[in-house]
């Protein structure tokens, strides 16, 4: 009985110390930011052959697309691509736990992000689109209408004109960015009414391809035959008309960098965009080039002409 | 006697052989450590998550009493209020539902692989369902949002996205495990039992009804409360069929969402620290007491059990 209990103290004591650690990475997050830098920047600058890249999963296939390029042009170089969604990426990559952090939102839209320190590097454009079960009948809406869809006024495809369906919402989840661009950019700002939420875009394509009367939101990319596109107020969503500005629905995917990079981090951004990739993978990937966009966004969602 | 010798003298030659000084002595650290480390696990997972779990309480001032009463959940809005009754319910009925449906299923299963053909069981059942048991939980929520969602949506109605459908996709994973352990539990009750009932004249259902069960129910209790447990946890599969919406449902048609839906779909968007992730560790914690209770439930029957 006495080894039982020598071995409960061994296990109070060790509990103890781990619970002040984990007290004190707490406090080391909030507060000693700049103590966090200095690291950071030793560590890419000691090993300057490895990159370590987390964030949004939308952008993991892009972004690992474009490091397996870099990796065959510099079989030097190593580059981890992870996913963990925006929010994962930008508080990493404000921690310093990874060199570029992935996010489909502004650093400026979430709160406990210090925005000021990280710097933006805007890879690619995403467009996205409502999207609807083939049945519904209707394929163009004016924003009006698609705001009443989507805050629950219309309820049925037969009031626009459509087959007597009942409309079914697919959301994403409260957080998430695809959902934050359709919520300020479709529905100017309308908070969705309740519906059905799922996280992943190939989840929310099966499920309005086969629920008659469903309609849901979904990146270019994501369109094929078994779903139909909308046009919003007689506009195509094309990734011509969200160059030129006429589609309001698209994002910019970031990446983030804690201060201003060099060496490996920063070689691997200027590839990204290089004419050699915006122009082919950039677009085979589903995304729109950033640099033959004719307008341009600010993070409170202000569009300017370019130059 | 040379068999009430003690193993450590008995093994004393051999012990000498081998290159360790003591075989003895390192075969009780590599036991002793194997056991600390489970014990050390255990309370790090626990204490970590309550650390995290109680900071939406302290640091981002969450009152309690609205988090576990109010329905009201929108995290991400402008005046954010985090009432989580709805996903608290929504665990509950799918785990409490599940397991009246599959109580009666899998100890009448067990019953008919132990009792009524025990060979054939044997040979044939109890491979089947530990085959079961093996198949991954995606497996049965992507059969369930292809086949169950659009038979519930044809044949019952509703959009087919349901509690009902979260509770059928969770009972027929836990149908195998609770089949298993309720077999195990028969299969432990002494044969004198068997023996002495059909000597009494009692017939083989008289001697199940009247002697098997009763003997057997802390064993059989146990099955289906792991079976709970596993139930509570699953989110995968759920998430896939029961709609997400944060809606309390009005009957087993509505959509609805569970604690662990809520967690999957958030956690990759939200930034570590912010409110919105920290009711996320709340929910975690939540579900961590539930599985705590239920464990404690099988250790008061297992104490419980008499033969």
């Amino acid at each position: 009985m006495k080894k039982h209990a020598f071995m409960m103290l061994v296990g109070v004591v060790m509990l103890t110390v781990l619970a002040a650690c984990g007290g004190g990475n707490g406090e080391e997050a909030s507060g000693e930011v700049d103590s966090t830098n200095d690291e950071d920047a030793e560590a890419t600058g000691g090993d300057s052959d490895s990159l370590t890249i987390a964030g949004s999963s939308a952008m993991q296939p892009l972004v690992g697309a474009v490091a397996e390029v870099y990796q065959e042009e510099n079989p030097d170089a190593s580059i981890d691509v992870q996913a963990g969604g925006s929010g994962a990426g930008l508080s990493q990559v404000s921690e310093g736990q990874v060199d570029i952090g992935n996010s489909d939102l502004f650093a400026e839209e979430e709160d406990e992000i210090n925005a000021d320190e990280l710097v933006d590097h805007r890879v690619a454009v995403v467009g996205m689109g409502p999207v609807v079960h083939p049945d519904a009948g209707v394929e163009d809406l004016s924003q009006d209408e698609l705001i009443d869809v989507w805050r629950g006024e219309i309820t049925n495809w037969s009031e626009l004109g459509g087959e007597d369906q009942e409309i079914t919402l697919v959301n994403r989840p409260d957080s998430s960015g695809t959902r934050a661009t359709f919520v300020d950019f479709a529905l100017e700002g309308e908070e969705p009414a309740e519906g059905i939420t799922e996280d992943s875009s190939n989840t929310v394509r099966q499920i309005v391809s086969e629920t008659p009367g469903a309609i849901g939101y979904l990146a270019f990319s994501y369109f094929d035959d078994s779903i139909s596109s909308m046009s919003v107020d007689g506009v195509e969503p094309t990734p011509e008309n969200v160059q030129t500005g006429d589609f309001p629905i698209w994002a910019y995917q970031h990446s983030y960098t804690n201060g201003e990079t060099e060496g490996l981090a920063q070689d691997f951004l200027d590839f990204m965009m290089s004419d050699e990739i915006q122009d082919t993978l950039v677009p085979e990937q589903g995304y729109i080039p950033v640099t033959q966009m004719e307008v341009e966004r600010d993070a409170e969602g202000e569009e300017t002409p370019v130059e | 006697m040379e068999t009430n010798l003690r193993a450590s003298e008995r093994l004393v030659r051999k012990s000498r052989k081998l290159s360790l000084k003591n075989p003895e002595r390192n075969g009780k650290i590599v036991v002793y450590t194997a056991a600390f480390l489970t014990v050390v696990a255990t309370l790090a997972v626990t204490v970590f998550l309550a650390q995290r779990g109680l900071q939406s309480f302290y640091m981002s001032d969450i009152n309690p009493l609205e988090f576990f009463t109010s329905t009201n959940w929108n995290p991400s809005g402008d005046n954010p209020t985090y009432g989580a009754l709805i996903f608290i319910f929504g665990s509950l009925a799918v785990t409490l539902a599940s397991a009246v449906i599959v109580a009666p299923l899998g100890i009448g299963a067990a019953i008919f692989m132990t009792e009524i053909a025990p060979s054939w069981g044997k040979k044939v059942l109890q491979p089947v369902i530990e085959i079961l048991v093996g198949i991954p939980s995606v497996i049965y929520g992507y059969i369930g949002l292809t086949v169950l969602v659009p038979f519930i949506r044809e044949q019952v109605g509703g959009s087919g996205y349901s509690l009902m459908a979260g509770i059928v996709v969770v009972s027929v994973m836990i149908l195998p495990t609770v089949t298993t352990l309720s077999a195990d539990a028969l299969n432990r009750l002494p044969n004198g039992l068997r023996s002495s009932s059909y000597a009494l004249g009692a017939t083989r259902w008289q001697t199940i009804r009247r002697v098997l069960l009763p003997a057997a129910i802390p064993g059989l209790l146990t099955a289906v409360i792991l079976g709970m447990a596993r139930a509570i946890g699953e989110a995968l599969a759920i998430q896939m069929v029961i709609g997400n919406t944060e809606l309390l449902p009005g009957s087993l048609l509505d959509p609805t969402a569970t604690m662990t839906t809520i967690i999957t779909l958030n956690m990759g968007h939200t930034t570590f620290g912010s409110a919105e992730n920290n009711v996320l560790w709340t929910l975690g914690l939540i579900l961590l007491a539930i599985s705590y209770l239920l464990v404690m439930a099988v250790r008061f029957l297992g104490a419980r059990r008499k033969i």
